[in-house]
């Protein structure tokens, strides 16, 4: 009867440890499969990017079919559309931000805008491309770069109004009322204490608002469209507007080999792009916390 | 004397004035800090909007039929969106299929198993595969992954079930590279990373005396894994996972490039098929035709619908975990 026993809770004992190692094995060859991928998609990326880089990506102009040339109006006009849409789309979402976290924590409205931003944030890109092709490109009737810069304005508003919010939420209470208790007025309180001290982390929600739109190719397809040649007047905003995401999308479905060197040649500007500032903004996180 | 009391009612009244001024000061902040969080939900209001009234000539055209039916010819002007339908909905699901158990396999050796000096630059690798633009996967799969994968897997595969009576409808056929199958499993890259970053941040919330208590009682790794912490953090886990849901329903330059743009549902995983991101993105600047246009727009109204609702469940349960861990 012992010896029954005994057998039945060693046989009990290994089935625990092999499902224990199982489990271990299995856990390890995830993280394993995730690291592979990214080795293979970055190590190919850098194959065939660094062999079609060249300075004279920044210096000339995207070529027709058949010839050489380089990216430096896409380069340029993705610079520009960025430029217009951080700068339009940060301050609305830093007081959207403040608002929820400074105004109205609790509030059914804040609840409410809380859920809506959470949702702009991971709602697909490419609606917010046909909801300004209904709003501006049909109203203008052309495409232009004002249509880009407003589709990535609208993706960069959520994501600096969760990062606000986040940070500012992060500020201690206590300054509040200290500076509050000096009789300094709520917008002074706000412009000069709790803004200042969640500023890092409210500059890391730019940051990564700049590394999303980057690589946005979605929207801009039917917003700037795209443009063959430069046109740097005070009219460019007007007419279709070249865009790094947007030229590699065409080259690369494209059948010429000079234009999958340089899609190849593009996608590693952005890739090296969105992990430079990925970096930055968390190194000013890590900064902070310490 | 008489200079106090002449001074005291100016210096009364100068800070009276200031005041006031600071008050309007507050009210004008105010009101800017309200106008930006009303300004979201203008947006969020105007996306639908204009998807309604874009997507009204097709609707009228051809009712719920549109759903319903396959067929999608511009020269016809007969447009039926079950393909790009079917196509959304069959690579978010092999793309959920793979990427749920291995994110969920990556948190936990991230917050059990790892060793110390590995957790952060492991955990950092994944957040970058996360931060990656899609269109980067995009050209990756088109240019590299896809005739790897004919060569190497399809072709093998497809020759081996080819007599087998499920899996040879399945995954038989004429190989491609790039096609419904292939554009899952992009997919399935691309969501690795939300789901094992959600994960791992709600396993993190797990207090640390359950695993304790149940170390104590002798239980494995294993078993204070998938009998302790994982019931504890459940809600968080499924709700981490419809987010990435979300992310592969709407995800477009990825799945454009790789699967394929045929507007019809094959029935082999291995033959090329389309996704209403991928259509919408192929053809809205070629649409000729009012009518064309607003069969794809209608196409963008059903995806923000999907992804609404499954986004909204996917809040409403990372919010009821985020109240849970404030008790």
């Amino acid at each position: 009867m012992d010896a029954v026993a005994s057998r039945t809770s060693q046989m009990l004992y290994l089935r625990r440890r092999i499902a224990n190692t199982v489990f271990i094995v299995l856990s390890t060859c995830a993280a394993v499969f995730g690291l592979v991928w990214l080795t293979f998609i970055l190590g190919g990326l850098l194959i065939d990017g660094v062999s079609a880089l060249s300075p004279t990506l920044f210096t000339e102009i995207t070529p027709p079919p058949g010839s050489k040339g380089g990216l430096a109006n896409a380069i340029g006009g993705s610079i520009l559309m960025s430029v217009i849409a951080v700068l339009i789309g940060t301050p609305i979402g830093l007081f959207a931000g403040t608002y929820l976290a400074e105004y109205a924590r609790h509030g059914r409205l804040a609840f409410v805008v809380r859920f809506v931003n959470d949702i702009l944030l991971s709602a697909p890109s490419i609606v917010i491309g046909l909801f300004v092709y209904e709003l501006v490109v049909v109203r203008m009737g052309h495409f232009s770069g004002w249509a880009g810069a407003a589709a990535l304005a609208i993706i960069v508003i959520p994501v600096v109004v969760r990062t606000t919010e986040n940070m500012l939420l992060l500020v201690p209470n206590g300054l509040r009322e200290a500076a509050s208790a000096l009789g300094a007025p709520q917008n002074f309180v706000i412009k000069l204490v709790t803004w200042k001290a969640a500023r890092a982390g409210i500059i890391t929600g730019i940051l990564l608002a700049v590394a999303r739109i980057s690589g946005e190719t979605a929207p801009l397809l039917f917003t700037a469209l795209g443009n063959s040649g430069w046109s740097w007047d005070a009219n460019a905003m007007n007419q279709p507007m070249a865009s790094l995401p947007a030229v590699i999308y065409t080259f690369a479905t494209g059948p010429y080999e000079d234009q999958h060197a340089l899609a190849w040649a593009g996608a590693l500007l952005i890739t090296a792009t969105v992990l430079v500032l990925s970096i930055l903004a968390r190194m000013l996180e890590n900064k902070k916390r310490t | 004397m008489t200079d106090i009391s002449l001074s005291e009612p100016s210096a009364l009244t100068a800070r009276v004035e200031t005041a006031r001024k600071a008050g309007a000061g507050d009210f004008r902040f105010r009101m800017m800090a309200l106008a930006a969080a009303l300004a979201v939900l203008v947006i969020f209001a105007g996306v639908i909007i204009s998807l309604i009234f874009g997507s009204m000539p097709a609707f009228k055209e051809f009712g719920f039929s549109f759903i319903t039916t396959e067929v999608w010819s511009p020269t016809r002007e007969r447009f039926g969106a079950l393909a790009p339908i079917y196509g959304t909905l069959v690579t978010s699901l092999i793309a959920m299929i793979i990427a749920v158990p291995v994110g969920i396999g990556i948190a936990i050796f991230l917050t059990d198993l790892c060793p110390r000096m590995l957790r952060r630059p492991i955990g950092i690798a994944v957040e970058l595969l996360a931060g990656i633009p899609s269109i980067i996967y995009g050209i990756w799969g088109f240019f590299v992954f896809a005739p790897w994968f004919q060569l190497h897997v399809q072709e093998p595969v497809a020759t081996a079930v080819a007599d087998i009576p499920v899996l040879g409808t399945l995954f038989g056929g004429v190989t491609f590279g790039i096609g419904t199958f292939t554009a899952g499993l992009i997919l399935s890259i691309m969501i690795l990373p939300f789901i094992s970053a959600v994960t791992r941040d709600v396993l993190e919330t797990v207090p640390s005396v359950l695993k304790e208590a149940s170390y104590g009682l002798g239980a494995t790794s294993w078993e204070v894994m998938w009998k302790v912490c994982l019931p504890f953090c459940q809600t968080g886990v499924v709700g981490g996972a419809m987010l990435a849901l979300g992310r592969a329903l709407g995800e477009t330059m990825a799945v454009t490039f790789v699967i394929g743009n045929a507007h019809k549902i094959a029935p082999s995983l291995f033959a090329p098929g389309t996704s209403i991101s991928a259509s919408i993105a192929n053809e809205f600047t070629e649409a000729t035709g009012d009518l064309y246009r607003s069969a794809l727009i209608e196409l963008g109204l059903l995806l923000f619908v999907i992804t609404f609702i499954v986004l909204a469940c996917a809040q409403l349960m990372l919010r009821r975990m985020e109240k849970g861990k404030g008790k």
